[in-house]
């Protein structure tokens, strides 16, 4: 990705897309074209659980996605501080991929608190796996809302670069502490709630494409996203040049 | 450019234990002076335990919950003595003058949590005073022990997470949101842990002593590895 | 454009060349020149957000050089500009005090924090005419020159080279503007480089040994005063 200032096309004017993601988009819509049919209609529903099993389709990979993106997030982040040249791309590609984590977790928090109430009559549990992940949601939330304190590009991405491995650093923490808790004290009920699904040959192709669309998906969106990021800093940075020459001239005139 | 932690990392350990000490001694002395923490934050902290007896009113309820809500009370005390503890830096540009000195920042670190974690120990010796008298909570000499460590360990995790984000939303625009937007949920292990063991201490619901170390284990483990990482990362966040 | 010469022991204290810094993304200083040696008294001229404060935080190693060149007491601004902080003391809008401790923990705060002993804290509270009643007043109790001279005997409790002062007359009556002029001139005659920012043009010729302009963010020399 170039990320030098270009002086002939303003970064206003141009556009995040390229063949690749022009050529994935449409891989993306039609694997979720796919997906819809196979997941909603053509997939046979559970025999314990009924129809109410389709939402597992989007949970999944929802759930999937969103510890990737923080993972990508995470590493990016340590990628940023560790790098000699500190690129700030590493610090975009952070950014992106938690704004597009959160969205996940989101989807897969909302789909998974639905399927709970349908299926084992809870809204909610305190497992460690739930838990986390409300955590994880959170702290992402806390991770946009520092990025977006201001500042220049670099204090923006130590920041959150710090923030973020930070977060690393609890996801452990957060998950063995719950489940110590559930252990000692035998928290009964829906501590079992995995995904104890019967699944025969067309589910688990279903679910897999599942996870696979909504990756390539993640990749699309967390591409776009980058870019305009990109963009947003060239603008700054175009903007300085901008103020750099109008300042001087500025000077020339009061030096008259 | 400059390698992102170059100047983060003590350059002298003898440095950083001096400027700790020196950090560590103003903090305290000014707390002395000002006697904030005992004119408003000890009031504030037991004006939250009367108030959950209200809220929850029932005796039985209260000793049940009772670890709980001592912790409890501690959290949100830590938010008002992090944010106290930064305003006394921001109020005549103090910090921007201790980076402008080159004071190593890992010795800031560390003084400014020591200083936190001895304040967190006096409140937290009187929340649980208080539970003992407000909720009827009770403790043998082993169940002592346990809770004396355990404060020692969960209030040098708060301590170290508090200097760390403290730092970090020092100065910053909507601080007074954004401390405990970042800090609660960070906390969570050590409310988790916190309560748990004190649970055990106290016997709540005949919960054995034995029950409460491994919880002693989790709570040790989060303040070390945040006391290292606030001792790493503080520097680059204060930078400009 | 003059050449930049980097001699270890050599007399420059600031050498700035065609510096630009930033705050967000206003470029506050877009191109400054500047040469400054050992032992000058320099006064900072200009309009209000001409880039006077930009100027001394970035001599301070405060902010980043974001274009240019840069070098202070021979540290790099660009790679190293964190090296050259202990060695430089920047008095802002803020005195950097703590308004519940005295005068004299104060300053005995600052001098430990490069391991001066309890005799140059006192010679420093002397120095500033700090050591009668006012050192064990709470600072906080202080008139707005009283606190300026604590922050000033600060930096020399610390030893600081290189005196970066944003507007120190400032609060300061008739008498106490004669005495931080005397304060100055003594802290250059002993080795340390002060460059002043400030509005009081009149005292340019008791105080400075050259004037500088800056405007717009660029520096224009004035010559002596």
């Amino acid at each position: 990705m170039n990320t030098s200032t270009s002086t002939k096309v303003s970064p206003r004017d141009r556009v995040t897309g390229t063949p690749f993601t022009r050529g994935l988009g449409i891989l993306v819509l039609a694997g979720m074209v796919l997906l819809i049919v196979l997941g909603l209609f053509v997939s046979p529903a559970d025999v314990n659980q009924g129809e109410s099993v389709r939402i597992m389709y989007a949970h999944v990979p929802g759930a999937w996605l969103a510890y990737l993106a923080f993972i990508v997030t995470a590493v990016s982040s340590a990628a940023y501080l560790w790098n000699r040249t500190r690129s700030l791309t590493w610090d975009r590609i952070a950014g992106a991929s938690a704004e597009v984590g959160v969205l996940f977790m989101g989807i897969s928090l909302i789909t998974g608190s639905l399927w709970g109430r349908i299926t084992w009559g809870t809204y909610w549990t305190w497992d460690a796996r739930l838990t986390t992940t409300a955590f994880l949601f959170v702290t992402y939330i806390g991770y946009l809302a520092v990025r977006g304190l201001g500042g220049t590009h670099q204090q923006r991405a130590r920041r959150s670069a710090v923030l973020a491995l930070l977060a690393v650093l609890e996801i452990p923490l957060v998950h063995f502490s719950v489940e110590l808790w559930n252990t000692l004290h035998q928290e009964a009920s829906v501590a079992g709630r995995g995904t104890n699904v019967d699944m025969d040959g067309l589910m688990l192709f279903t679910l897999f494409l599942g996870v696979v669309v909504f990756t390539l998906m993640y990749v699309w969106l967390v591409l776009h996203r980058q870019r305009s990021l990109t963009l947003d800093d060239m603008l700054d940075d175009s903007g300085l040049d901008n103020a750099l020459t109008a300042r001087r001239a500025e000077a020339e005139g009061m030096a008259r | 450019m400059s390698n992102s932690l170059k100047g983060s990392l003590p350059k002298n350990s003898s440095a950083v234990i001096a400027t700790a000490r020196l950090i560590a001694a103003k903090d305290l002395r000014i707390e002395r002076r000002s006697r904030v923490l005992l004119n408003q934050v000890l009031p504030f902290a037991l004006i939250v335990m009367v108030m959950f007896a209200f809220a929850l009113d029932s005796d039985a309820v209260l000793e049940r919950v009772a670890p709980g809500l001592v912790w409890l009370a501690t959290l949100f005390s830590v938010l008002v003595m992090v944010s106290r503890s930064f305003a006394v830096e921001t109020a005549d540009g103090a910090l921007d003058q201790l980076r402008s000195a080159g004071v190593p920042a890992t010795g800031i670190f560390i003084g400014k949590m020591l200083a936190l974690m001895v304040q967190l120990m006096v409140l937290v010796t009187l929340l649980v005073g208080a539970a003992v008298v407000l909720y009827r909570a009770s403790f043998s000499w082993e169940g002592g022990v346990l809770l004396v460590t355990t404060a020692i360990a969960a209030t040098c995790g708060l301590a170290a997470v508090g200097t760390l984000y403290g730092g970090l939303a020092a100065g910053a625009k909507g601080r007074e949101t954004l401390l405990p937007l970042l800090l609660l949920p960070v906390v969570a292990p050590v409310l988790i842990g916190a309560t748990r063991a004190t649970e055990s201490a106290f016997g709540t619901n005949g919960i054995a002593i034995s029950e409460g170390w491994p919880w002693f284990g989790l709570l040790a483990v989060f303040a070390v590895l945040f006391s290292v990482a606030g001792a790493v990362a503080f520097g680059p966040l204060l930078d400009d | 454009m003059s050449p930049i010469v980097h001699e270890p022991d050599t007399d420059v204290v600031i050498d700035l060349s065609d510096a630009v810094a930033v705050l967000g993304s206003f470029p506050a200083l877009a191109g400054a020149t500047l040469v400054v040696r050992r032992g000058e008294i320099v006064l900072l001229r200009g309009p209000n957000g001409a880039g006077k404060t930009t100027l001394l935080r970035l001599c301070a190693g405060l902010i980043p050089l974001e274009r240019g060149q840069g070098h202070v007491l021979g540290v790099d601004l660009k790679n190293d500009r964190e090296l050259v902080r202990h060695r430089v003391g920047v008095i802002g809008h803020n005195n950097g005090l703590y308004g519940d401790l005295t005068v004299t923990e104060n300053v005995r705060f600052w001098g430990r924090t490069v391991g001066a002993n309890q005799g140059e804290v006192d010679a420093a509270l002397q120095r500033m005419g700090l050591n009668g009643r006012l050192a064990n007043l709470p600072v906080s109790r202080l008139s707005a020159g009283q606190k300026r001279r604590t922050a000033l005997a600060g930096l020399v409790a610390r030893r600081a080279e290189l005196w970066l002062l944003d507007e120190p007359h400032a609060g300061l009556d008739a008498a106490g503007r004669d005495e931080l002029d005397q304060v100055l001139k003594l802290a250059a005659a002993s080795g340390a480089t002060v460059m002043v920012a400030s509005h009081e043009l009149e005292r340019a010729g008791q105080l400075a040994t050259r004037q500088v302009e800056v405007v717009a963010g660029q520096i224009r020399e004035l010559g002596a005063p």
